[in-house]
């Protein structure tokens, strides 16, 4: 079995390794990426087949629907305590709820005899493009800026009394 | 222990698996709802001559919704964005096109020593679960609940993920025309997809399909799905004949029924750009489908994971 810190480690990396392909494959429902010669990329052919994209989005949900019940579950189990959410915590996880149920809500169109009203699918479409981007931009300017998820709820009350101080 | 789990948080901890178990039932709770039965129609290929009173009565009830392209088109970037220009050959009726969303297909078959011609009226199959409907990026095509599928002209940007993704690789392209003149049309887009809307509007006001209308032969019928299938295989046994369309790309409201086999129809058949084979034709949107339970147990697996790290610290800390 895995020590927690261990647990903690694989469940970053295979966070970070979900968001990357679901973004590569979900924008590769677009027909972009043949037009724009990135599928003749060796390697990258995959990218160009709308079925093979569309079955690793499917699998790519399935693993973030996982660490998802993994970080929620271990924060209210193990960091509620200790550990708050950041403006940037709040604003991403609002993001990949967001996500999560318009996805879900796309996957139960894509099943026979499901009929979404035709502005809904619009709706639904362009909700999950433009979330995505926030989802994208928000985690380069938190790469950037070295903004975390959670803080210590010691170190932020220490924080704010110095500034208030 | 540093991070002692007090039983509040172990309560908030369970209570936050219980919702997201119960947030992964949703999948498999969730049920269709009820919808009219899916509109089909049933070909009686042994009748068709080729007549083509079919096509033209197409050409004609649906010339309004024809593209009128702007030209010159808009120069594309990259280079390699093909131009699909159909309006100086409106008058083509030997495939699909643009302005054809219905061909007579011509076949010779050899059957026992005998030759037979078959002649298949070849449009959408407006398949019962549509790859082209559902794996549109954008939502311009759409099923309507009686089962035709369309694509919707006004919001259509002609990237051709319906062609790429349909079996028989129906809808086809008319540049210069559609949203994507208004957004980027040098960087993204490229026209309108077109093909066989079923004559929807005219369903919608209680009127036949044209080509069904118009077909001296009567040659198709059109109604519920059941009840076409039940005639397509009292058919099929009265003439010794064969059955295309109902298991194909898991079932489509299109039935043929043949008096020769289909695997001799495509083997004695020309194919190419707009005219699509009859091959077989596995369900299309299943592989995906199928997997849905997965994501039903995988929020499971993510709670088991976090309790796993509970027990093992908590054994740690003893």
């Amino acid at each position: 079995m895995t020590t927690p810190a261990k647990a903690d480690s694989v469940s970053r990396y295979l966070y970070l390794f979900t968001v990357f392909f679901l973004v590569l494959s979900g924008f590769g429902q677009m027909p972009i990426f043949k037009r724009y010669y990135i599928a003749d990329i060796p390697g990258l052919g995959w990218l160009a087949k709308f079925y093979i994209t569309h079955y690793i989005h499917y699998l790519g949900a399935i693993l973030l629907l996982g660490v998802c019940a993994y970080y929620i579950t271990d924060y209210f189990m193990f960091n509620f305590k200790n550990k708050k959410l950041t403006f940037s915590g709040y604003f991403k996880t609002a993001v990949i709820a967001g996500l999560t149920v318009s996805g879900f809500l796309l996957i139960i169109k894509n099943f026979a005899d499901y009929h979404l009203p035709g502005g809904l699918i619009i709706f639904l479409d362009l909700c999950h493009l433009i979330l995505v981007m926030l989802l994208l931009g928000f985690g380069l300017y938190s790469l950037i800026a070295k903004k975390r998820w959670t803080v210590n709820r010691q170190d932020k009350i220490k924080n704010d009394s110095q500034n208030n101080g | 222990m540093s991070e002692m789990i007090s039983r509040r948080a172990f309560l908030k901890g369970s209570a936050a698996a219980a919702c997201t178990v119960a947030a992964s039932g949703l999948t498999a709770a969730a049920a269709p709802a009820p919808s009219e039965p899916q509109l089909c129609t049933l070909l009686d290929l042994s009748k068709c001559t080729a007549c083509e009173e079919c096509v033209d009565a197409c050409k004609e009830a649906n010339a309004d919704k024809y593209p009128q392209p702007e030209k010159p088109f808009p120069q594309m970037y990259p280079a390699r964005v093909p131009v699909a220009d159909w309006s100086e050959k409106q008058g083509i009726q030997d495939r699909l096109t643009p302005y054809n969303w219905l061909y007579i297909q011509t076949v010779d078959v050899e059957v026992d020593g005998e030759e037979i011609e078959v002649n298949i009226p070849r449009r959408c199959m407006h398949c019962v679960n549509p790859p082209c409907v559902k794996l549109c990026p954008w939502g311009a095509a759409r099923q309507f609940k009686n089962g035709i599928s369309r694509i919707d002209s006004d919001i259509c940007l002609g990237g051709s993920k319906c062609k790429a993704v349909c079996p028989w690789h129906i809808p086809e392209r008319q540049t210069g025309v559609g949203l994507y003149l208004d957004i980027l049309p040098s960087l993204a887009g490229n026209g309108v997809m077109y093909k066989c809307d079923r004559c929807y509007n005219r369903i919608a006001q209680g009127e036949l399909p044209a080509c069904i209308e118009a077909c001296p032969e009567d040659v198709q019928q059109i109604g519920p799905r059941n009840e076409m299938i039940e005639k397509a295989h009292i058919l099929a046994k009265e003439i010794d004949g064969y059955i295309y369309g109902e298991t194909e790309n898991g079932g489509t409201n299109t039935i043929y029924v043949s008096p020769v086999p289909f695997d001799a129809i495509n083997k004695a058949s020309e194919y190419g750009k707009g005219r699509p084979p009859l091959k077989p034709a596995a369900d299309s949107m299943a592989s995906a489908n199928n997997i849905i339970t997965a994501m039903a147990i995988a929020p499971i697996a993510g709670v088991a994971f976090a309790a796993g790290k509970l027990f093992k610290q908590t054994q740690k800390d003893t």
